[in-house]
């Protein structure tokens, strides 16, 4: 920024001053230079040197540059991923990328001043409104980071609302990294995880809370919740109800999650089925999958937990000229304003997300969320039977959605690596999750440590002929 | 020709020469569900292909009941909600704490591009090797703008960021065998600030700045002891001003076996003058929503990266991503390894690395905010080093213009040297009866965003304006010579002030009625 | 914001110094916050009660009071069982606002002990003395 002659110095094309105006602006704040605008910075702080960064890129270098990174991952456009596991390529309708591109929406901040964010408040009502909608709940929050913070969060709130409890019991079909971030955010709290073995057909074993009572180290008392995923890790569909009736014997809360949101375009909404908290990613519905983030935390719950839900809520209400408008409301429960007895400390959410997925309910409609759900399942059954056919066992029997686990004939391994050459990822190794013998129950083992099991899923977008070249590739 | 009329609320002059606002053709739009028709589907739905497999009718469901449109019926409605925000695009957004510069388009194409925004997350390392090399080389460079020795990108926003440096601070208290029960905040710290700690398990003790709105050595020194884990400090505070004395506290911190963390928040004014790591600062964490243009989407996603000291790398979460030599395939032949699958022409790989004992654990599902990172990666590398400097250096500029020019007719708590916002209330209005808020509401009508009001906390009807380095000398003069005309206005005409904002599709909602009885749902 | 002398503070209550007051009928003590609580507060959203049958000592926290933009702790200035509480608030928490002594009482506490009620009485505030407390 050293003065230099008008014609030779161009400044960064982000940056408007000119030196005139840097002049201009230093003699009405009485400074030289642009240096002296730091006079209260001690000069011994000062670092001496430039920082060390790459020279500026042009636009056009950044393009090279950026599309020569880009191209060194395997999309999912240019091959055929056969990966699930809580990030799922689905159809993104064109409309999607043009309307949230508006930058009235994606440049502005948090609608704390309602008159002049009407769009984005209204956008997120409705958002509200339709994922209660898909999930048969009362209530959502504008949106939270991903699936594996709102369940963690979520169990924090049934922790809180039971007094001395320290526990929670977590099936351990949920997401593995999700219960990993259980464990990071229980664990300066002290809080524990219970984690509940998996049955024969693939789905959560609730003989936990039958035995719970004879056991010497504690009943229910400590215990504040029992979570499951559905579907669940291995694609299964979990029996909620039942998870319900054991959880209001206990009088504990129920609560779900879901990293596939299509899967509600199809089932029986968790809600309806008495889930208490029902929390999940809307990955599914419009967003781009973008090496796993940004995704969209979902949490939604019935009324009576409306003041317990962290992050931020928009409500309906009139202005002054008695016309309807939206506004931020119960903002009590949050951090500013409670400070250190906020039970959460989430502000900035995922809500221009929650504006795609908004956008991709409207557009998918109820004919159109049926439809594309059951084609997800059609597909996905499928492949399963093309697998089989090509010597794949199913190790669980349980009902799924479009995810499922397969056992792979020996040899499998070589031939995926092979397989990657040709632009076909195939199938995810599972057995890292599962590293030790969890599956034993009353002292049967009924599944070995998993290894060979791959997690295979299909959506939408695999056309028929990828199934079966997939199915002939793998034979 | 003027229509004194045009202005909703009857006031005759509530439209002012000096407005670059004008009112427009806005229009109403229903709800979704209000515009549904029965029959209606604006999704391209795919062939059924293979057979059709029912599931088990005693686990199907009601089809959940979405609005059924048209495209254009979508379309329409979006853009008409569009229509009613204000953007960094509209117009001036000088929003303190919050830096709502400018958000470069280009980085919007590169984050979209087909290799990032179609990568899944649990690719194979050797699948992934982009995302990976961009993940590496953009801790490298947030390294280095801090000073720091670490990074970790896995944090979602900032207020997850602080949640990230409190179980850094939290694990390695652990580690050195005594857990610590409370932690020091200064009462210009972010409303965040207390909440995270708590999460932690840590109890606040609350500190008060000097007089001059800087911390003082003694404040520290006199609650600082071995049960307390540390202080949470934000430089430059919430203030606009620079803790001079950071160095003195942080060796108070130190002795006493604390640690500090510092809220990065502010880092746009500091670029390129001096690095947290090098103040005594432990671990910090950075909003890239803020300093390094990534929009804010009304409300998120952002990014809350953090950048740790040496000593504290080993409790960052996994993944970290690591660059190691690569060992050549025997069993491959050079035009394999040359297939863009297996690119490793530079004979380094990328590699993600789980064995970290001491780590905090995972608090992301995946990779952080991977579309995030790679717009404020685009920002650097637009900028270089000088231009990340430039960027302070004016940022600071705009502010301490505004600070001169305003201090006339608004009441400046603290009058010295600022950094890249300022601080100033309505002391002089409330003679009047006129409030911050109604200055606030009123500057939307002259066609700008209103700076953040009431806070900080420690300031009575604060006035916090940040207008970035993004903003031009021409429209922050546009900008002062508003909010003179308010302060004008608010002498002869504060009732134009208490019932503004007028030209906005709607004024003044009602709050109490949405707390009282909540409708979140249509 | 109200003046001191603006203020109405009945003559026939106690209060605490966190702004509650407290109306002794028998062993039944009604307790709500008083008209210098709610006009600082300003208009009241939301009152959370405890559960009928808490058992509380003088001093424990038992509920908060909300206004849009702040929130108030309530403490219970004697001990005793929790055997009402004012089941109108969560539909009209308006009530605490424009009426804080009669229609926006909060809870009625039953004292088991009426030593330790008359103990706790008396550390409680006349009218005047808590008058003298305001103006600090």
């Amino acid at each position: 920024m050293e003065s230099s002659n008008s014609m030779n110095y161009l400044p960064m094309r982000y940056l408007p001053h000119t030196q005139q105006d840097i002049k201009e602006m230093l003699t009405v704040i009485g400074c030289k230079s642009l240096d002296d605008l730091f006079p209260t910075i001690p000069a011994e702080y000062r670092i001496k040197t430039e920082m060390c960064l790459p020279k500026p890129m042009t636009e056009w270098e950044l393009n090279a540059h950026i599309s020569e990174l880009a191209s060194k991952n395997a999309s999912s456009y240019s091959n055929k991923v056969f990966i699930g596991a809580g990030s799922y390529p689905h159809h993104i309708p064109s409309i999607i990328p043009y309307l949230i591109s508006r930058s009235e929406f994606m440049t502005a901040y948090t609608p704390y001043q309602p008159e002049i964010s009407q769009g984005t408040l209204q956008g997120i009502y409705e958002f509200q409104t339709m994922i209660t909608e898909l999930l048969g709940t009362e209530v959502a929050t504008a949106s939270h980071y991903d699936c594996g913070t709102a369940l963690a969060e979520a169990l924090l709130i049934a922790l809180r609302k039971k007094k001395n409890s320290k526990k929670v019991a977590v099936s351990s079909l949920v997401h593995p990294h999700h219960r990993e971030i259980i464990r990071t955010y229980f664990e300066p709290a002290g809080y524990k995880m219970v984690e509940l073995p998996a049955t024969v057909d693939g789905t959560t074993d609730l003989s936990y809370f039958d035995e719970i009572n004879k056991s010497s180290t504690g009943g229910i008392d400590d215990i504040a919740a029992i979570a499951v995923q559905s579907p669940n890790f291995f694609g299964c569909i979990e029996d909620i109800a039942q998870v319900k009736a054991v959880a209001e014997s206990k009088k504990i809360m129920c609560i779900t999650s879901f990293t596939e949101a299509l899967a509600y375009g199809l089932l029986k909404k968790p809600g309806q089925l008495g889930a208490d908290i029902v929390v999940g990613d809307g990955q599914s519905l419009g967003i781009a999958q973008s090496f796993g983030g940004p995704g969209l935390g979902i949490m939604t719950s019935s009324k009576q937990y409306v003041r317990d839900l962290p992050g931020r809520l928009v409500g309906r209400t009139k202005d002054r000229r008695g016309e309807d408008g939206f506004v931020l409301t119960l903002s009590t429960r949050e951090q500013h304003i409670k400070r250190e007895k906020a039970s959460s400390n989430i502000c900035s959410n995922n809500g221009l997300n929650a504006m795609i997925a908004g956008i991709y309910m409207a557009a998918v409609g109820k004919i159109g969320i049926r439809k594309i759900a059951q084609l997800n399942h059609d597909k996905a059954m499928f492949l399963k039977t093309k697998l089989e056919e090509a010597g794949f066992e199913i190790p669980f029997k349980a009902p799924f959605f479009n995810e499922f686990v397969v056992k792979a004939p020996e040899g499998f391994a070589a031939k995926r690596e092979e397989l990657k050459k040709k632009g076909i990822v195939a199938g995810l190794d599972i057995s890292k999750y599962y590293p030790t013998k969890k599956f034993d129950q009353n002292g049967k083992s009924c599944g070995q440590e998993l290894k060979n099991h791959y997690l295979f899923f299909a959506t939408e977008v695999f056309s028929k002929d990828d199934i079966e070249m997939l199915a002939k590739e793998v034979k | 020709m003027e229509d004194q009329n045009s202005c909703r609320g009857g006031f005759e002059n509530c439209l002012n020469a000096q407005q670059t606002a004008a009112s427009g053709l806005i229009f109403k739009e229903p709800f979704l569900w209000e515009k549904s028709r029965d029959g209606r589907c604006a999704m391209s739905i795919p062939m059924q292909d293979v057979e059709h497999s029912p599931l088990d009718p005693e686990l199907v469901g009601d089809a959940p009941n979405l609005p059924q449109l048209s495209e254009l019926d979508v379309v329409r409605h979006y853009t008409r909600l569009s229509q009613w925000n204000f953007g960094v695009d509209s117009g001036m957004y000088p929003l303190g704490s919050c830096t709502m510069k400018y958000n470069p388009k280009t980085n919007e194409v590169q984050a979209s591009r087909l290799g990032f925004a179609g990568a899944h997350p649990l690719l194979d390392e050797d699948l992934c090797q982009g995302a990976l090399e961009l993940i590496y080389n953009l801790e490298q460079y947030l390294a280095e703008i801090t000073g720091m020795d670490a990074v970790t990108l896995q944090p979602a926003a900032g207020a997850h960021g602080e949640l990230a440096g409190m179980l850094t601070i939290h694990a390695y208290h652990a580690k050195q065998g005594h857990q610590r029960t409370k932690i020091i905040i200064p009462d210009t710290a972010h409303g965040t600030n207390p909440a995270s700690a708590t999460l932690c398990g840590y109890q606040s003790v609350n500190i008060h700045s000097g007089d001059n709105g800087i911390l003082t050595p003694e404040a520290v020194a006199a609650v600082m002891d071995e049960e307390t884990a540390g202080i949470m400090i934000t430089n430059p505070n919430t203030l606009g001003l620079f803790e001079e004395n950071i160095k003195e506290i942080a060796q108070i911190v130190h002795a006493k076996g604390g640690l500090v963390y510092g809220d990065g928040a502010n880092l746009n004014a500091i670029m390129g003058i001096v690095k947290p790591g090098e103040l005594g600062i432990d671990v910090i964490h950075l909003n890239l929503h803020k300093t390094f243009t990534t929009p804010h989407g009304g409300g998120g996603p952002g990014s809350g990266p953090i950048a740790v000291v040496k000593a504290l790398e080993p409790f960052l979460p996994v993944p970290r991503v690591e660059k190691i030599p690569c060992s050549p395939n025997p069993n491959q032949s050079s035009k394999e390894r040359g297939n863009n699958l297996n690119n490793d022409k530079n004979s380094y790989k990328y590699t993600l690395v789980y064995d970290r004992p001491d780590s905090m654990g995972r608090l992301l599902t995946f990779h952080g905010h991977f579309g995030i990172l790679v717009r404020a990666y685009s920002y650097i590398l637009s900028m270089g080093a000088k231009g990340l400097t430039d960027v302070s250096k004016l940022a600071v500029l705009n502010a301490n213009y505004i600070k001169e020019l305003l201090k006339q007719d608004f009441y400046l708590p603290y009058d010295r040297p600022c950094m890249h916002e300022c601080v100033f209330t309505d002391k002089f209005q409330s003679d009047n009866g006129v409030t911050t808020l109604d200055m606030a509401k009123r500057i939307m009508d002259y066609g700008f965003h209103p700076p953040t009001v009431y806070f900080p906390l420690v300031v009575h009807g604060a006035i916090m304006i940040e207008p970035t380095e993004t903003e031009s000398k021409q429209t922050i003069d546009q900008f002062i010579h508003a909010f003179k005309s308010v302060a004008q206005e608010a002498k002869e005409n504060p009732e134009i002030l208490k019932s503004a904002p007028h030209l906005p599709k709607l004024s003044r909602l009602d709050e109490v009625s949405a707390a009282r009885k909540p409708v979140l749902r249509g | 914001m109200k003046e001191i002398t603006e203020l109405n503070l009945p003559e026939d209550i106690k209060y605490s110094d966190s702004h509650e007051w407290a109306k002794v009928d028998a062993e039944i003590i009604t307790i709500g916050i008083d008209d210098y609580a709610q006009d600082q507060l300003g208009e009241v959203v939301f009152v959370e009660l405890p559960e009928v049958g808490a058992a509380l000592s003088k001093g424990d926290q038992f509920g908060t009071v909300e206004s849009v933009k702040a929130v108030s702790e309530i403490y219970t200035p004697v001990s005793g069982e929790v055997v009402e509480v004012n089941a109108n608030l969560p539909d009209a928490p308006e009530l605490v606002n424009n009426s804080p002594y009669d229609e926006g009482w909060i809870i009625k506490i039953k004292a088991d002990d009426p030593s330790l009620l008359a103990s706790e009485l008396n550390d409680l505030k006349d009218k005047a003395a808590y008058i003298a407390m305001l103006k600090g």
